[in-house]
């Protein structure tokens, strides 16, 4: 293993067999204590939680006792059957379990143990696949998926009939998503096929580790918890906020006024790793760095659009140690392990305190010398975000997202592979699906509708009977009326949807679309590129691009002359301030004690809002209003991050029209929202007309909401999603829908005629239930509406507010959210007037 | 012409071939001269014919697709209805249609002359339900059938590829299904609730027009916006 390992402790070490023990001497190596001790443990026939940061040797303790087991277990005689899987380990990533694959076999073949490990993904061909169903390995290494469609196979049950141990990596990024969901409903079923097995998970440091102890073990009696071990983190991280002598910007998430001072940094280290939240920032900092880097050093850029092909080429550079610094953003957010990293620079807030430790544990992975980071705050508001993120990584607190209730589309999608799996009986399944931690608390008349769903739509008008996928036969079984039910699902399964996505090729310029393809860059997402004209150019894989045009599932790029780009605005990896930071944050603000730990220019800000405005207390919610050129503003402080803000945005302005005070737009920051119209609010409020209670009131959460979300082209987004992974659509393959648009139906048009005609069918109830967690941000504005009743506070001024600078500056930055489709329509529309009145 | 008849927000095309005509931003198209109501590509019962492929779809599209009918039929009292081809999405539609749509379109019909063009999806009268079968009709300058034909075509109005159109503005992109006429010759825009489209730009639809003269007409949430054939963009 490439972890070191600790003093030797002789004791504890006697416990293990002895090929580990000369193993472990001819190295001069000892296992740690919470490496035996979660060996003890699992003999005793527990399930372990093991909670460790990185570096102490967490992956090798997960394996302990399949590795024991597996040792002393009599070898198989010649001609019995061969046993099934031993033991099972599931990352989120391939390259994870890749990973473990090299890392694992090397201990095993050096203390000559009979033990063979497999890995199983999407990559593996289907020879080997074949093959793993009839010679299973003794340990297979999978992934989510991988295992949903091993369970819903006809051998299932032999193929897990000796499974021992299930190992679960990374589990607390397993668990917060629908992927999660699917994961426990597989091992529910793994628990059904094999009683015996127990679970082993690997995390590291939540919020809420009960959750994950309750996750790992059958909920029956509900509350069950498997044993926990926790180890101590190493030594503190060295953690720094960038000090630099320009001046922090007031608005935006570049961070260009910081680039040679990273510079200056990255020639200082061996090889440092730079994270930002999005993409276009990554392209951003790339080419900003490149810039400057009169020295050559070599800078490679690394996120999860570009050409597989690409990524794996730094990966490969990085490990081999030939790289001086890598831009990244989330891609290689997860324990993997490469080259040697001495520093780890954060562009941007780092949203969650507990995103900032994964990602800092990426410096230095030895646990006992400490990680050395900077911080650096693209604007000023991020300047107390990331002195919060900083403060909470010394304390160790930790904001990890909490697990939600399983949901129901997810559900669907299982219920399904059940019947592909074997008949099954509606009372045994119930009962077994209740055992996983998401659906413990799942009713039998919810269940039934799921099954109703996936046999016949589950839609009131039953006219599909004739239709059904899944039929209950005489014996009271479930079971697919026809083979090819099977066959779509193992096409569908899985809980990932992507916005569509299209290849980025390159081409000679000025050629268009005509022009033979060159080699494919990576994907941008489709609504990106539908807004480009052939000409524009944007920023892609490090170059700055001409757009010439798409051709089916393609879009055909060329260099672009000059540097000047417009940048992609991917949606994709964007991460809500955490509710943890926000408080934080409104604490910094409201506590003039705690300025001196920030840069002067940031203290001075806040003394000017003291002066000019008014500071608002850690709990108060601040509503400043004033007028500005011909219109009159009004910003509210929430610190709850821009999709809870948008949402109140949204729900505000839908009010204000009530009352008359004529909004005509707003804009959504992490901190801030503002809202402007054409009367003067700030009147409207003081003389009584627009009593702010009434405005912030908790009840525009539901009438209100109700109204909105309807029309939102937000649901509709989600509906899609959950209409996937449900099975009702099929998953959108690239080439697909250009031939596809006239014959398949668009999951919008599903959406509104299933809304008009059965509001509460079961999908329905699961898009709004993902849209409030997820998009909308929902819970969150429901706990600061009542966090804040009685306790807002209304500024009036006769003009903008030190505080109010930065999102005021976002006016027009940023795409005003917006459903009114039609008004663009007009103006298009309007053009041809004008064109038809000819040049005058 | 009784100007009364005309819905409020519906465009006014002077002149198609010579003959007044209505295009109403839910799709349909009203010639008041001639008392005649044209929708194009109901593809009732698509749900249900998706739905023996084994994609359950809700199984309420003929309902969503007849109730607009009807609220169309309502508004300009025609007293012919042209259906111009793919009325129903397969031979067996009429046949599968619940007892309830089917009332419902019973009633529509009733009292009125009723013309099932025939498409390629259902080629046959459909079953049970009342109306002429017809390959196409004329009527005054205009004649009516499923599929465009290739060159000039002067006075034709036809369905079939279910034409939509896309433009950008402020950086944001918008796609709707669209009238698609040179003023000579007209394209219907589907009607159907589970129709989709084919961009406008693509050649199959693009070379039937005279490209000067080419109007996208859009169809909004209220009402029709005539969109220059050069501002449309493809995808």
């Amino acid at each position: 293993m490439s972890e070191q390992i600790g003093l030797f402790d002789g004791d504890i070490a006697a416990r293990l067999p002895e090929p580990f023990l000369r193993w472990f001497a001819e190295r001069g190596w000892a296992p740690r204590p919470h490496q035996i001790e979660l060996l003890a443990r699992a003999r005793g026939g527990a399930s372990v939680l093991l909670i460790a940061p990185t570096g102490a040797g967490k992956t090798l303790a997960g394996f302990l006792p399949s590795l024991t087991g597996l040792a002393a277990r009599a070898p198989r005689k010649p001609g019995a059957a061969f046993r099934g899987v031993h033991t099972l380990y599931i990352s989120p990533l391939k390259a994870l379990a890749v990973d473990i694959e090299r890392n694992l076999g090397k201990p095993v073949a050096e203390m000559g143990l009979p033990i063979a490990i497999e890995t199983r993904t999407g990559d593996t061909p289907t020879h080997k696949r074949q093959r793993q169903k009839h010679v299973p390995p003794d340990i297979l290494l999978t992934t989510p998926e991988q295992l949903a469609l091993l369970i819903a196979s006809a051998d299932a049950e032999r193929f897990f009939a000796g499974l021992r141990y299930v190992v679960f990596d990374e589990l607390h990024s397993l668990v917060v998503s629908k992927r999660g969901h699917l994961l426990s409903l597989g091992l529910a079923r793994l628990r059904r096929l094999a009683p015996d097995l127990q679970t082993i998970g690997l995390s590291a440091t939540v919020a809420d580790p009960d959750a994950l102890g309750r996750w790992l073990v059958p909920q029956q009696p509900p509350g069950r918890m498997a044993d926990r071990i926790a180890v101590e983190g190493g030594a503190k991280p060295e953690i720094t906020i960038l000090a630099s002598d320009e001046r922090v910007p007031w608005a935006g998430h570049s961070a260009r006024y910081a680039v040679p001072d990273l510079y200056q940094a990255i020639r200082g280290h061996n090889t440092t790793l730079l994270f930002v939240n999005t993409r276009s920032q990554a392209e951003i900092l790339f080419q900003e760095l490149w810039r400057v880097n009169e020295d050559g050093l070599p800078i490679a850029l690394h996120h999860g659009s570009l050409d597989v092909g690409q990524r794996r080429k730094v990966e490969k550079a990085m490990a081999d140690n030939a790289l001086r610094a890598i831009v990244a953003t989330s891609t290689l957010d997860l324990g993997i392990d490469w080259g040697d990293v001495d520093l780890v620079v954060h562009v941007g807030a780092p949203k969650g305190a507990s995103r900032l430790a994964q990602r800092i544990g990426r410096s230095n992975h030895r646990m006992d010398e400490p990680s050395r980071a900077i911080l650096v705050p693209a604007n000023r508001f991020e300047v107390m975000e990331c002195r919060a993120a900083l403060e909470a990584n010394y304390l160790g607190a930790q904001d990890t997202p909490p697990l939600l209730d399983g949901t129901l589309d997810v559900l669907a999608q299982h219920v399904l592979g059940a019947a592909c799996a074997t008949p099954f009986s509606a009372d045994a399944l119930f009962d077994e699906i209740r055992t996983a931690a998401p659906y413990a608390a799942l009713d039998r008349a919810t269940f039934d509708k799921v099954v109703d769903f996936v046999a016949t739509g589950g839609y009131a008008l039953r006219s599909y009977e004739r239709y059904a996928r899944i039929r209950r036969t005489k014996d009271g079984l479930w079971r697919i009326s026809h083979p090819r039910v099977a066959q779509q699902y193992r096409l569908n399964v899985g809980t990932i949807i992507e916005a569509p996505m299209l290849n980025v090729r390159y081409v000679r310029a000025g050629r268009g679309t005509a022009s033979r393809g060159g080699p494919v860059l990576g994907k941008v997402e489709e609504y990106f590129l539908e807004t480009l004209s052939p000409g524009d150019t944007f920023m892609f894989s490090g170059k700055v691009l001409r757009f010439e045009g798409i051709r089916e599932n393609e879009a055909y790029v060329s260099n672009a002359a000059g540097n000047d780009a417009m940048v992609p605005s991917y949606a994709g990896g964007k991460f809500p301030l955490s509710s943890y930071l926000a408080d934080q944050v409104r604490g910094i603000v409201a506590d003039p004690a705690r300025w001196q730990a920030l840069p002067s220019q940031v203290a001075d800000w806040l003394r000017l809002q003291r002066d000019k405005s008014v500071l608002p207390k850690r709990s108060d919610l601040l509503v400043e209003t004033f007028p500005r050129g011909d219109r009159h503003y009004m910003i509210v402080y929430p610190f709850e991050g821009r999709l809870a803000h948008q949402t109140l945005g949204m729900l505000l302005t839908r009010r204000l029209e009530r009352a008359r005070a004529q909004p005509l737009g707003f804009v959504a920051s992490e901190y801030a929202l503002a809202i402007w119209g054409l009367r003067d609010m700030g009147g409207m409020i003081g003389s009584g007309r627009l009593p702010l209670a009434n405005l912030f009131d908790e009840d525009m959460l539901g009438d209100d909401l109700e109204a909105w979300l309807a029309e939102s082209w937000l649901l509709k987004r989600t509906f899609r999603a959950c209409a996937v992974i449900a099975g009702l659509i099929e998953k959108r393959y690239p080439g697909q829908e250009k031939s596809g648009r006239q014959v398949t139906v668009s999951a919008d048009l599903i959406y509104d005629v299933l809304r008009a005609h059965e509001p509460d069918h079961i999908l329905l109830r699961a898009t709004r239930a993902d849209a409030a967690a997820g998009l909308l941000d929902i819970h969150r504005l429901g706990e600061m509406l009542s966090r804040i009743r009685g306790r807002i506070v209304h500024k009036h001024l006769d003009r903008v507010s030190p505080l109010a600078v930065p999102v005021m500056l976002e006016i027009g930055r940023e795409p005003v959210a917006g459903e009114a489709s039609d008004v663009l329509l007009s103006e298009a529309a309007g053009d041809l007037i004008e064109d038809a009145m000819g040049p005058t | 012409m009784n100007l009364a008849a005309r819905p409020q927000d519906a465009t006014l095309l002077a002149d198609l071939n010579g003959e007044a005509a209505l295009l109403d931003h839910r799709g349909a198209l009203f010639l008041p001269d001639h008392r005649l109501l044209v929708v194009s590509d109901l593809h009732l019962e698509k749900g249900s014919a998706l739905a023996r492929r084994g994609a359950l779809l809700p199984p309420y599209d003929s309902a969503a697709t007849l109730s607009r009918l009807a609220t169309v039929v309502e508004e300009y009292r025609p007293e012919i209805v042209v259906s111009l081809g793919d009325s129903f999405h397969d031979g067996w539609g009429a046949e599968r249609m619940p007892d309830p749509f089917r009332a419902q379109l019973l009633a529509l019909i009733d009292g009125r002359d009723w013309f099932w063009i025939a498409g390629n999806h259902d080629p046959e009268p459909p079953a049970g339900l009342p109306g002429s079968t017809v390959r196409e009709v004329a009527v005054g300058q205009l004649v009516f059938r499923h599929e465009p034909t290739r060159g000039d075509a002067a006075g034709e109005v036809a369905g079939h590829l279910h034409p939509g159109a896309r433009i950008v503005r402020r950086g944001r992109s918008v796609r709707r299904r669209c009238f698609a006429t040179d003023g000579r010759r007209l394209v219907m825009p589907a009607f159907g609730a589970f129709t989709g489209m084919l961009n406008l730009r693509e050649r199959v639809l693009w070379d039937l027009f005279e490209p000067a003269r080419l109007r996208a007409h859009m169809l909004g949430t209220d009402r029709v916006y005539p969109i220059a054939g050069a501002v449309l963009r493809p995808g």
